[in-house]
Parts: C-alpha cells; sequence; structure tokens
C-alpha cells in the first residue's frame, strides 16, 4: 500500500447569497459538497468536469486560501512520518506547512507580478521562508529555471514577464512553484491557454518532474484527454460532487456514470474517419436525481477500485 | 563575474523598457505639447535664482516683492475744459490726450501752473526693454513675479498632488485589502469629503488659519487624497487582488503586509502617477481663485497678480493695462492645462487599451 | 460540381506598427465551394482570424491589404467602398466571434438586437415578417423562442453563443465564417455547439470557413482544410487525406502533439521552440528553424510556395521536395 500524501474527507465549500434586493431569505450554493479522495506518493489525480462544477473551488480550499465550511484535509508530515489534519494549523507550523503545497494558475499572463523581474518571482517563496542566504537563493533559481527548460537562466532572470511568451511563462509558474520542493502541486487548468504545440512540452516537462522529484499532482481540467494524459486517475466531479473515480484508462474505457459517459462522447477526436457516438442525457433530470439520492448515499467500488455514485441513475441510461 | 553580466543586462532591459514607455509617450502629440508647457514653465521657474545669483538682475530692481524702479515720464499740463467738442479735444474722454496730465489731478502738488511740463513715474509701465513685460502698479517687474508664480505652482502642484496621491493610494489599496468595516468607513469618508463643497471649505479653512503656501499645499492634498480618487485606487486594488500571483503569493505563505507593499502598491502605482498628474492641475486652478479672492497669505503668486490687478482697479479697463492680466492669467491656464495634457499622454503608456497597436 | 462561393488569391495582409510592419497573411490562397466546410488550423498569431477579418474587409484600423483578391460570387471585395461593404457583409458573408459571448450589447433584448439586423437589410419587411424569422432562427439553433425577450445578462454561455450563430444567419448568408466559437465553452457546450453548426450549415447549404486552434474540432467539422504557420498556408487539401498523409512537418506535428480519448495512449510529440515574429522578414521557409525532421535533402532557403503532392492536397515546396 503506497503512502498518501493527501487525504481528503467530506470537504465542503458552501457559499451563502442572498435572494435579491428585496428579499431576506438566504439560499446556499453548494459549490462543494461532500467530496472524498486521496492521492499517493508520486501520482496525479485528475479532476475533470463543466466549468462552475466545483472544482477550482476545491482547488483553493486545498490550498487554504478560502476557507472550507465542513470535511476534513490530513497530509503527510514528514518530520513525524504520519498524516496530520491540517485544519488545526496556526502560525509557524501553518507557514511550514505551506512549503509542501503549490498551485499552478490557468493564466500564464496573469499569475506572474507584471512589475516584478522574473528572478524575483522566483525568489518569493524562498524570501518568504528564509531560506538559504542570497547566494544560495540566486544559485537555486539559476538551477531551476535550467530545470524547466529557460537556459541560459542568466538571460531569463533579469527579464520582465511580458517579455516572454505564454510557454515561457508558464514554465516559470512552474520553476516558482518547484523551487520549495513541495510534494503536492495543485494545477488549475495549466495549459489551457497554450497553444497546442507548447501545450505537450509543458505537460511533458510536469510529468517528468513529478517523476524526479515526486511530486503529486491534483490537475484540474475540463478536457479529459488531457487529464488523460497527466493522470493516474480521473475523479469526474458533477455539481459540486465526485461522481465517478477511477484508474484512467478503466474510467475512459468503462464509464458507468451517465455524466462521465457524455463527457467521453462529447471529445472531438483528431481522426475524421472516427464517427464520435453521441450520449445524450438530460441534465435537468440528471440534477434532480442527484438532489434527491446525492447526499445520503455513498459512492460504491464496482471493482478495480473504480468508484461511482449510487444515485439512482438506471432511469437516465 | 556572471553577476556583472546579469546586472548590465537588467540595466539595459530597464533603459530598454523606459525608451519603449518614452516613444508610447511620443505618439501622443497632446501629451508633448503639454510636456513642452511644463518644460518651458520649469524652465522660467529655475531662471529667476539663476538672473539673481549671477546678478544679470538686480535684487532691488527686479525683485518680484519688494523690487522698484520707476519709469520716468515728463507730461504737459493742461486745464481740461468743461465743454466739448472744442477745438483739441473732440469728448470729454480724449483730455488729458497722450503725454498730457489734467490740472485737477495735481491739486496735491502745489506750485504747477497749465502750461508746465511735469516729471511723474508710470506705474504700472508698460513693456519696455528693460521689463520685458511691463511692472505693475507698484513698480514690480511682471516677468520677475511670473517666473517667482511659477515657482510657487510648481511647489504647489507637486506638494499636493504627492501627498493627496499617497495617502489615496495607501487608503484606497488598504480598503480594497482588507475590505470589511474599514472598507466601509474609508468609502464613508471619502463620500463625506466628495460630498462637502470644496470652495467653501477652503474659505472656511482660510478665515480660521493664515494660509501659507506650503499650508494650502497639505490641505488641498488632505483633501484631495481622502476623496474620490481613493474610490478609484481602491477599485483597481480589487483588481489586482484577485490576480492568480496575489493568491501564489498567499499560498506561498506570504503575509498581507508583504503582499501589499510587494504585489498590491506596485501595481496601482501607474493609476496612482496618474491621478498625481491630473491633480497639479487642480491644485494649481484652486490656488489661483483663491488668491485672486484674497484669502491667501502669499507674497506672489500668479493668483496674487490677478488679485492685486483687481484690487488697483485695473481689471476692467479693457487692454489697456493688459500687461497686468494677461501673463498671469495664460500662465494659469497654460501650466495648468500643460499638466493635464502629460496626464492624457501618460494614461496612453498606462492604459494599454487606448494604445494604438 | 459545385461552384466557386469564395475565391481567394494570394492576399497579403500586415499591420503597421510602431515597431514595424508585421505581415500577418502572406500570399493566403483558397477556394470554398458551395455547400463545403473548409478549416483553417493554426496557433495564435499564425494569422487566422487575420485572414477571416480581411474576408470581411472588417480588419483593425492599422492593417492594411497591400495585395491579392477576394472574390465572392465572382464580385471583387478588396477595395469596395465602405457602403458597398456594408450590403456584402452579413448577407453575403457573415462571422461567428471568436468569444461571442460578449459581442452582445447587454441592455438591448436579444431578439430586438438580431431584429436590427435584419432590418438594416431588409428594409421592407414587415415587424411580423421578421418576428417569425428571428423565430425560425432560433428553431433551428435549438432556442426556445421565449430567449428573443431576454436581456443577454438572462442567458447562459451556450445560449448566447447560439444566438450568435442566429444572428450570423439572420441575412441568409451564403459564407459563415467561424472563428473559433467554441473556444470559451465547456466540452459537452462545445460539442452541443458543433453539432448545431452542423445541422444548420447541412440544412441551409451555407459553405462554412471554421478556424480553430484545434485539430480534433477541425477534424470533425470540416470537409476541406487549410494548416496556417506564420501567416501563410503551409499545406490544404481534404480533411481526411491530410489526416491520413499529413505531408508537411508542422502538420505531422500538430497531430502527434493533440491527445486523444480514444485509442491507445500514446507519447505525445512536443514541438521545440516558439514561433517566429512576424515583423521580421522571414526567408525561404518559416518553419525551418522548429523543424524536427531536417534533413540534408531539406531546401529551407526556397522561397514558400504551394506545390500539388496529390489530388487537391497542397504543401509547401520545403516539405515536398523532401525525400
Amino acid at each position: 500500500m503506497k503512502k498518501n500524501v493527501i487525504e481528503v474527507k467530506n470537504l465542503e465549500k458552501y457559499f451563502e447569497v442572498s435572494g435579491g434586493f428585496f428579499s431576506r431569505k438566504k439560499a446556499t450554493v453548494k459549490a462543494v459538497d461532500d467530496i472524498t479522495f486521496e492521492i499517493p506518493f508520486g501520482e496525479s489525480l485528475g479532476l475533470v468536469g463543466q466549468s462552475g462544477c466545483g472544482k477550482t473551488t476545491t482547488a483553493r480550499a486545498l490550498c487554504l486560501l478560502d476557507p472550507k465550511t465542513g470535511g476534513e484535509v490530513s497530509f503527510y508530515n514528514n518530520e513525524k512520518s504520519e498524516m496530520e489534519s491540517i485544519d488545526e494549523l496556526e502560525g509557524e507550523e501553518l507557514k511550514k506547512f505551506r512549503r509542501n503545497i503549490q498551485m499552478i494558475f490557468q493564466d500564464p499572463y496573469e499569475s506572474l507580478n507584471p512589475r516584478w523581474t522574473i528572478k524575483d518571482i522566483i525568489l518569493e517563496p524562498l524570501n518568504i521562508h528564509n531560506i538559504g542566504d542570497l547566494d544560495e537563493r540566486e544559485e537555486a533559481v539559476a538551477e531551476i529555471l535550467q530545470t524547466v527548460g529557460l537556459t541560459p537562466p542568466e538571460n531569463y532572470m533579469p527579464r520582465y514577464p511580458h517579455e516572454l511568451s505564454g510557454g515561457q511563462r508558464q514554465r516559470v509558474s512552474i520553476a516558482r512553484t518547484l523551487i520549495m520542493k513541495p510534494k503536492f502541486v495543485v494545477c488549475d487548468e495549466p495549459t489551457s491557454m497554450l497553444d497546442v504545440s507548447i501545450r505537450i512540452s509543458i505537460m511533458d516537462l510536469m510529468l517528468n518532474l513529478a517523476k524526479d522529484l515526486e511530486v503529486s499532482y491534483l490537475y484540474i481540467t475540463h478536457d479529459l484527454a488531457v487529464a488523460r494524459y497527466m493522470c493516474n486517475r480521473i475523479a469526474v466531479m458533477f455539481n459540486g460532487k465526485i461522481v465517478e473515480i477511477a484508474e484512467t484508462e478503466e474510467l475512459l474505457n468503462n464509464p458507468v456514470h451517465p455524466y462521465t459517459k457524455r463527457l467521453i462522447s462529447s471529445i472531438p477526436v483528431p481522426d475524421p474517419t472516427y464517427d464520435r457516438k453521441v450520449y445524450d442525457i438530460n441534465f435537468d433530470e440528471l440534477d434532480s436525481l442527484i438532489e434527491k439520492h446525492g447526499s445520503d448515499s455513498p459512492m460504491i467500488d464496482i471493482g478495480n477500485q473504480h468508484y461511482v455514485a449510487t444515485h439512482d441513475v438506471k432511469g437516465l441510461i | 563575474m556572471e553577476e556583472n553580466i546579469n546586472q548590465d543586462l537588467q540595466k539595459e532591459l530597464r533603459r530598454e523598457a523606459i525608451k519603449r514607455n518614452w516613444q508610447l509617450f511620443k505618439q501622443s502629440k497632446l501629451g508633448m505639447i503639454g510636456l513642452y508647457i511644463v518644460i518651458f514653465f520649469l524652465f522660467l521657474a529655475l531662471l529667476q535664482p539663476f538672473l539673481f545669483i549671477t546678478g544679470i538682475w538686480n535684487k532691488g530692481v527686479y525683485d518680484p516683492v519688494v523690487g522698484y524702479e520707476p519709469i520716468k515720464d515728463t507730461l504737459l499740463v493742461v486745464e481740461c475744459p468743461k465743454e466739448y467738442p472744442t477745438e483739441k479735444y473732440e469728448s470729454y474722454s480724449d483730455c488729458p490726450a497722450k503725454g498730457e496730465v489734467n490740472i485737477k489731478k495735481l491739486y496735491m502738488a502745489p506750485g504747477v501752473e497749465v502750461g508746465d511740463m511735469y516729471e511723474t513715474f508710470i506705474q504700472p509701465a508698460p513693456p519696455s526693454r528693460r521689463h520685458l513685460l511691463g511692472t505693475d502698479s507698484l513698480g514690480r517687474d511682471i516677468f520677475s513675479q511670473i517666473m517667482e508664480g511659477s515657482q510657487v505652482a510648481f511647489i504647489l502642484g507637486l506638494l499636493s498632488a504627492t501627498l493627496g496621491v499617497g495617502i489615496s493610494t495607501i487608503l484606497g489599496t488598504i480598503a480594497a485589502f482588507f475590505g470589511g468595516r474599514i472598507d466601509a468607513y474609508l468609502m464613508r469618508q471619502s463620500d463625506l469629503i466628495l460630498m462637502l463643497p470644496s470652495l467653501p471649505l477652503l474659505f472656511i479653512i482660510s478665515a480660521f488659519a493664515e494660509l501659507k503656501v506650503w499650508h494650502l499645499a497639505v490641505v488641498l492634498g488632505v483633501l484631495g487624497g481622502l476623496g474620490g480618487s481613493v474610490i478609484t485606487i481602491k477599485s483597481q486594488a480589487l483588481q489586482v487582488k484577485v490576480k492568480p500571483f496575489v493568491d501564489s503569493a498567499r499560498i506561498t505563505g506570504g503575509s498581507n503586509m508583504k503582499i501589499l507593499f510587494s504585489h498590491v502598491l506596485p501595481n496601482v502605482a501607474p493609476l496612482a502617477l496618474l491621478f498625481m498628474v491630473f491633480s497639479v492641475t487642480g491644485a494649481i486652478a484652486s490656488e489661483s481663485v483663491l488668491s485672486f479672492l484674497g484669502l491667501l497669505n502669499i507674497d506672489m503668486s500668479w493668483g496674487i497678480m490677478i488679485y492685486l490687478s483687481q484690487t488697483d482697479g485695473f481689471i476692467f479697463s479693457g487692454m489697456r493695462y493688459w500687461w497686468l492680466i494677461l501673463p498671469a492669467g495664460l500662465a494659469v491656464t497654460f501650466l495648468a492645462g500643460g499638466f493635464y495634457l502629460v496626464g492624457r499622454g501618460l494614461d496612453d503608456v498606462f492604459n494599454p487599451r487606448l494604445r494604438k497597436r | 460540381m459545385s461552384k466557386d462561393v469564395l475565391v481567394v488569391k494570394d492576399l497579403n495582409m500586415h499591420y503597421e506598427t510602431l515597431s514595424g510592419d508585421v505581415s500577418a497573411v502572406k500570399n493566403v490562397s483558397f477556394t470554398v465551394k458551395e455547400g463545403e466546410s473548409f478549416g483553417l488550423v493554426g496557433e495564435s498569431g499564425c494569422g487566422k482570424t487575420s485572414v477571416a477579418m480581411s474576408l470581411l474587409q472588417l480588419q483593425a484600423d492599422n492593417a492594411k491589404i497591400s495585395s491579392g483578391s477576394i472574390k465572392l460570387d465572382g464580385i471583387e471585395m478588396v477595395g469596395m467602398s465602405e457602403s458597398e461593404l456594408r450590403k456584402v457583409r452579413w448577407d453575403g458573408i457573415s462571422i461567428v466571434f471568436q468569444g461571442a459571448m460578449n459581442a452582445w450589447n447587454p441592455v438591448v433584448k436579444v431578439g430586438e438586437q438580431i431584429r436590427e439586423a435584419i432590418r438594416e437589410h431588409y428594409p421592407n419587411n414587415t415587424k411580423i415578417q421578421n418576428t417569425e424569422k428571428i423565430e425560425s432562427l432560433f428553431k433551428m439553433v435549438g432556442l426556445d423562442s421565449t430567449i428573443m425577450d431576454r436581456f443577454p445578462h438572462e442567458l447562459s454561455g451556450g445560449m448566447k453563443q447560439r444566438a450568435v450563430i442566429a444572428l450570423a444567419l439572420s441575412c441568409d448568408p451564403k459564407v459563415v465564417i467561424a472563428d473559433e466559437p467554441t473556444t470559451a465553452l465547456d466540452v459537452v457546450i462545445q460539442d452541443q455547439i458543433l453539432k448545431e453548426i452542423k445541422k444548420v450549415q447541412e440544412l441551409l447549404g451555407l459553405s462554412l470557413i471554421y478556424i480553430s486552434h484545434d485539430i480534433a474540432v477541425i477534424a470533425e467539422m470540416t470537409d476541406k482544410m487549410a494548416v496556417m504557420y506564420a501567416g501563410s498556408i503551409v499545406e490544404k487539401g481534404p480533411t481526411s487525406e491530410i489526416f491520413a498523409n499529413p505531408q508537411h512537418s508542422y502538420t505531422k506535428s500538430l497531430l502527434a502533439s493533440t491527445p486523444s480519448v480514444v485509442g491507445d495512449k500514446v507519447k505525445l510529440n512536443s514541438l521545440e521552440g516558439e514561433p517566429p515574429s512576424l515583423i521580421d522578414q522571414i526567408e525561404g521557409c518559416s518553419f525551418a528553424p522548429r523543424c524536427p525532421n531536417r534533413n540534408t535533402t531539406c531546401h529551407p532557403e526556397l522561397d514558400m510556395e504551394l506545390v500539388e503532392v496529390g489530388p487537391d492536397h497542397f504543401v509547401d515546396i520545403c516539405s515536398a521536395s523532401r525525400n
């Protein structure tokens, strides 16, 4: 049994929204509703779903950007060699924990401070945590730039983000993320804004780094084809819930949940001779079914570590 | 060695960035006109001390406040007739003619007879070679006053703008960053300042305190800094606050203060600079209005010059004493306008949406 | 054999910028037949959108068409006056913009905005006729007719995009350009929109120019396609032929770098380097610096020119001449 780097249990994130100008009623939006998963060391989990399904909310909750409203998140503590809940961490402990978790954002144009040089951007985590003396820090920056393929590093260090191309900027983001040698990185669609030919090189870079540095990714994307390339396991999210989670190939070859089937069938195939079968479902019906049965029934294992949400899906197939 | 290359490259890149921005600014014709105007007045402001130090100008003659050089003129004393027209004068307004003086005006000088030549000093004197823009009613050099006025305008404008924008940038960023009660309080405060009519407020302040240039700069700066610009800076800071690089710093464990000062502030700075340039315009205009109304305790400024020409009764004399009003009036208009145009030019540089690609 | 609706020949377009001229479109030629769908694929900045804008003569102020011709139904569009163009636009050729969700005026009802477009081109129609027309358009793109009285912000992204398609069809154009119409949408909605476009195209016998960076979408949507790189077309031909037998190295790289959910999981090949800056004059083959298949038989110094390598299948001379 592999050790897990992160375990998420019954994570919930509810938002309260007011019901309009004159109404005092407050509605609750369940952006993330009772999701559970774990990621072993060195493996990557893909979180796939439509926009607005709660992928990014999950990511932000895991990175402690926004407080969650319920559930438990545990992280592997290297010093104690055991899982440790991160919910009660405070002060120095919290700061220490933050070294282990990083996030790569979707937009390479917005995720780097336009007024900072590349060197300063990558140095920031080291400065915040006060690691090494100045020369060591500089060396670390040069080294990580080389690792992400920006060579020679001294050509990039004094530049500003707008002087680089999209692919190069995303490499800088990755470098900044990895300079703390985190064990767990949340990736929020890091390649969706890049061009096709550059996208693969970034994905390959991330895969190689994962292997070399033993990093686990939580890879958020709406594109199953990308998730397939990047991840060992895929979790399909729909309306704040995980409806199906399995090994990547198992999920693609043997989808059970109607939403998963719909998602897989809607990916265009780069082959004009391939006749894509479209599997259509009624989203309203699915919504109301999940509403009715979703919250009180756990996910069941149908073999091969393939879990499916157990709301009655027969009526839809 | 590598470090050196690194620094050289950094310097070069910075130089290039400045060059690029300068080129963008140069694209804006209005901005360039504004810049020329501002430079012209800056030159005037610096020229005056230079002239005094080098002794080209004598302080006793050219000092804008206490300088005095009478221009002598000899007039023929005449007696204006009671009825018109006469042979010499067609109507009442023709007497005394040029080079003449009515004896009735000289009742204070005993022993003067009609037909005498009367020596007098003309004040205000029209432009001459020694006084390029003439003198005012106290015999002081107008050109020197204009120079002194532009010093006042620069000190006042830049000081109050820096102060105002500094205050509003810090408050706006804090409001955006911390939100909640601090935000609510700061926003209500700017609403209040916006609501207060600023001119009457300045009247009241000047009634209680003797306002000098420095005081006025502080008052204008604080009023401007607490007013509407806080709201605008806040909205800009709100946009920066939700950028992924701020999130990313937070995930890494950056403290609020660190994020505020190293991420948010530098990114609202261009807008703040823009505000600063525009508020110079406002400060210069306010100064002239207050001086014109005689509410400021300043020795010399463009506003004071216009004020003096009015209290001495020359302002409604048409263009006859133009050198008393026009230079000061035009200076105020041009410098205020010049800063505004520079702001427009900077807007082109900082606002990529307005940029011509 | 159906007739040619749109003939583009040797189109050259550049942008005048501070740092010099940017040649965005270089010697682009292609023909779209009646009822055919033609795909234009390439990375961002390769000139796809510039081609679309030139076709509509809607290019930015600093863009200049320096040479070439665009013939719609035999009528030359380059050099037309603005008033003539206004007639041709929308009822001859219309466009579904990239990020069309923002194409709506937020304070005018969706139906009114479409009505406006129809009124411009058919001033003699009665109000009832126009309403019927909009209703039929909405039905065609799978929208309820009550959407007409809604404001844009009341619609979801997919609905807005459908309405944009209805708007593009409102004046019965012969050619519709779809410029990345699904880029900002989710896969499921993208799938629905693609199906809708295809259905409408077949129903009305439209000629479609589909512009995308996603070669998988092009594979599904088009009969013929052209691959653009650095402002030039490097390969064009029937879509099935190009996918089965890609000739240009860039086309091969594109195909090798697109992940898929069907078939075996394959190692994808990335393309090193970045596309060239269009501000510099590029001599010879623009792809040569990144080309993974360079060998001694290459002739990268040859000026770019398309040569026929198969029936209706053209490829740049540099790749064609390689052994």
